[in-house]
């Protein structure tokens, strides 16, 4: 490649990513910047008193609708519904995935066509529905509603994820095993567990980012006490008292989002892997 | 150590396919049993179902005396080393030993005996730490049968164990599956779709073609007295030539006259000397057509065949194609209007492009046309 292409090759990746960056740039420099600052100054400018204190208003005093506690205890809320429901559904996805591949069964075929059906049933049109169970069960208005919705929903995804990587395992494996006098249970925690680690991540990345990022089950399903931070950040950037706090609005968006980015950094390589890689060496 | 018997076994999938369509067999307390045949004829299925990985349709499977047709894989005392040699990705050489006796609860001084007993005898000592993507395809291969090996089984089951190795390492495994197997003497039941495994391993072979046994019996019965046209040409490399002959009694002899050469222009009529005549009247007595089976190497020239002259006989034949093999030279011949193929003396072809082939009729074996079952062999 020589030296025109090359350079018109990186201005466009960069113009690219600046173009990308620019709004996460624009929500970062007024965060940090005092009301009077963004006032008068540019949207762009960089702030030139930077300060923390609309990050502190957001997390603990910022009023969402009438309670002024910030964003933390609905923060805390949607980590107590996200954990348990990536890691619930996550692991039943594999039993699935596992039971489907290795544990053939009269109608497992039909099972898993219906399974995928669910991955294309809009949201929407399962909250009636789903309303009228949740409360018939009891669990309305509660983070266990909230946990139970989103695991159903995942299913559908995880048990995908999961089927298609241990389709590639070998079935002579599982025969081995069998003859090695290990159960169904057994088998799938000591020889398919162990080789799961890339569409493990991948299931619980794509799982994360689902459940914390969701707004619709939140602000249907959730009771006042158990509502996930994307609603209270809803909440939050539409309760004005007299001043419109644009940089305590732009905290409170990037405290939402944090996590979701935390997961990406922390474990994106694992995502590429995962959905790359061929299940088992040899 | 236990005996094995299969009675009367069939296998219906839920979709109606019959797989196996009624199977017997009997082998005694450590021989060893070659399943071999085409793919799709059952044989893996039959493994699986003596394994407990299937289950049974019909019929009855027993080890040592016992049915064990509802017993669970663990309970039947077997070990199997699979094709893909299914070794277990996320341990290492011993923990994959050591899973099964784990799961037995065998206690832990035990199982290290077991390991180190069965890593000596398979000299995979070096071995024990690594996993199984750090080894070789011959190194894998041991290891999957060291594993079987670790459960001290009544029986040992192998499904094509060989196949996925290159063509020297085959041969090298091959010698010392059979070499185990003579040290420890433990009942086999081996799957192959390769016919030379099959004849070099095996006490009994079970030949199968579509979910039936076309013949079940030893080696050498298997190859010398091949009981259909089948078990002929599926057994041996190359395969049993089958001539289209015409039978006739010659003073008082009995003859096969065949056609020479491609265009069928030659005739020849050779005796054909240790058939009981007897049976074969009705037969001769038409002049009946016969498919006449010879073993290429009882198709050869006058140099090799010592020894056979009494019961030989002569042609001239020209040769379509030679193709040197090194120890011999395979020509292809026209004979009764098809292909033959005939082992020779490298040098019996040299620069030739007609050959004296001395016929040992009395190795022949004659089968009927039209049901392609054998007739009559020659007897010695």
């Amino acid at each position: 490649m020589n030296r025109a292409s090359r350079f018109f090759l990186y201005f466009t990746l960069i113009l690219a990513a600046l173009y990308a960056l620019a709004p996460m740039w624009v929500m970062l420099s007024t965060s940090l910047k005092g009301l009077d600052e963004i006032r008068e100054g540019s949207l762009i400018a960089a702030p030139h008193a930077p300060t923390i204190e609309p990050w502190l208003k957001a997390w603990g005093t910022a009023c969402s609708g009438v309670r002024c506690e910030g964003l933390k205890p609905f923060f805390l809320n949607s980590l107590l519904m996200t954990i348990p429901a990536v890691l619930i559904s996550t692991l039943v996805g594999a039993l699935n995935g596992y039971a489907l591949t290795h544990w053939r069964f009269r109608g497992s075929d039909f099972l898993f066509t219906a399974l995928l059906v669910g991955c294309f049933i809009p949201f929407q049109v399962v909250l009636l529905p789903m309303a009228r169970l949740l409360g018939a069960v009891g669990i309305s208005d509660s983070v266990f509603g909230l946990i139970f919705v989103h695991v159903v929903y995942g299913l559908a995804f995880t048990t995908l994820f999961f089927r298609n990587y241990y389709i590639g395992v070998p079935g002579e494996l599982v025969k081995a095993a069998r003859v090695d006098g290990a159960g169904f249970f057994t088998i799938f925690q000591r020889i398919l567990l162990p080789i799961s680690g890339p569409i493990f991540m991948v299931c619980v990345i794509w799982q994360f980012t689902q459940i914390w990022n969701d707004f619709l089950f939140g602000v249907v399903f959730a009771g006042s006490d158990s509502q996930p931070v994307t609603v209270a950040l809803n909440n939050l950037v539409r309760t004005s008292t007299g001043v419109k706090e644009y940089n305590v609005d732009m905290a409170a968006a990037i405290i939402a989002a944090l996590p979701t980015l935390v997961v990406y950094i922390v474990a994106g390589k694992y995502f590429v892997r995962g959905l790359t890689a061929g299940a088992v060496k040899g | 150590m236990a005996s094995l018997g299969i009675h009367n076994i069939r296998k219906v999938y839920p979709n109606g396919v019959e797989v196996l369509k009624g199977i017997n067999l009997d082998i005694a307390d450590g021989e060893f049993l070659i399943l071999v045949g085409g793919s799709g004829c059952g044989k893996s299925t039959l493994l699986n179902m003596i394994a407990g990985l299937e289950t049974v349709t019909e019929g009855e499977i027993t080890i040592a005396g016992k049915r064990v047709n509802d017993l669970p894989p663990k309970d039947r005392d077997i070990a199997m080393v699979f094709q893909s040699y299914a070794l277990y990705p996320s341990m290492s050489v011993r923990q994959n030993i050591a899973f099964g006796l784990s799961l037995r609860k065998v206690p832990k001084a035990e199982q290290e005996a077991t390991i180190a007993r069965v890593a000596k005898l398979l000299q995979i000592e070096p071995l024990l730490d690594r996993k199984p993507a750090q080894l070789s395809g011959g190194q894998r291969q041991r290891v999957a049968m060291g594993r079987a090996l670790a459960r001290e089984p009544q029986i040992f089951l192998f499904d094509e164990p060989l196949s996925n190795l290159d063509a020297k390492l085959r041969v090298e495994m091959r010698s010392e599956i059979k070499l185990l197997h003579k040290r420890l003497g433990i009942t086999t039941v081996y799957v192959t779709h390769d016919q030379i495994e099959a004849m070099t391993l095996g006490d009994k072979i079970a030949v199968m073609k579509d979910g039936v046994v076309q013949q079940f019996g030893t080696p050498d019965e298997i190859y010398n007295r091949p009981d259909n046209t089948f078990v002929a040409s599926f057994m041996g490399s190359p395969p049993m030539n089958l001539i289209p002959a015409t039978l006739s009694i010659n003073d008082g002899n009995l003859c096969a006259e065949i056609t020479i050469g491609p265009k069928g222009s030659g005739r020849v009529q050779m005796p054909l000397t240790g058939f009981d005549t007897s049976t074969l009247d009705t037969l001769t007595a038409t002049g009946a057509s016969v498919l006449l089976g010879l073993r290429p190497e009882h198709l050869t020239d006058t140099g090799r065949s010592k020894g056979a002259a009494a019961t030989a006989a002569n042609l001239t034949v020209p040769i379509d194609l030679a193709e040197p093999t090194g120890a011999d030279t395979l020509i292809c011949v026209t004979l009764g209007g098809t292909r033959c193929i005939a082992r020779l003396h490298p040098h019996a072809v040299a620069g030739r492009d007609e050959v004296d082939l001395v016929v040992d009729t009395s190795a022949a074996v004659l089968f009927d046309p039209v049901r392609q079952t054998a007739i009559a062999f020659a007897s010695r």
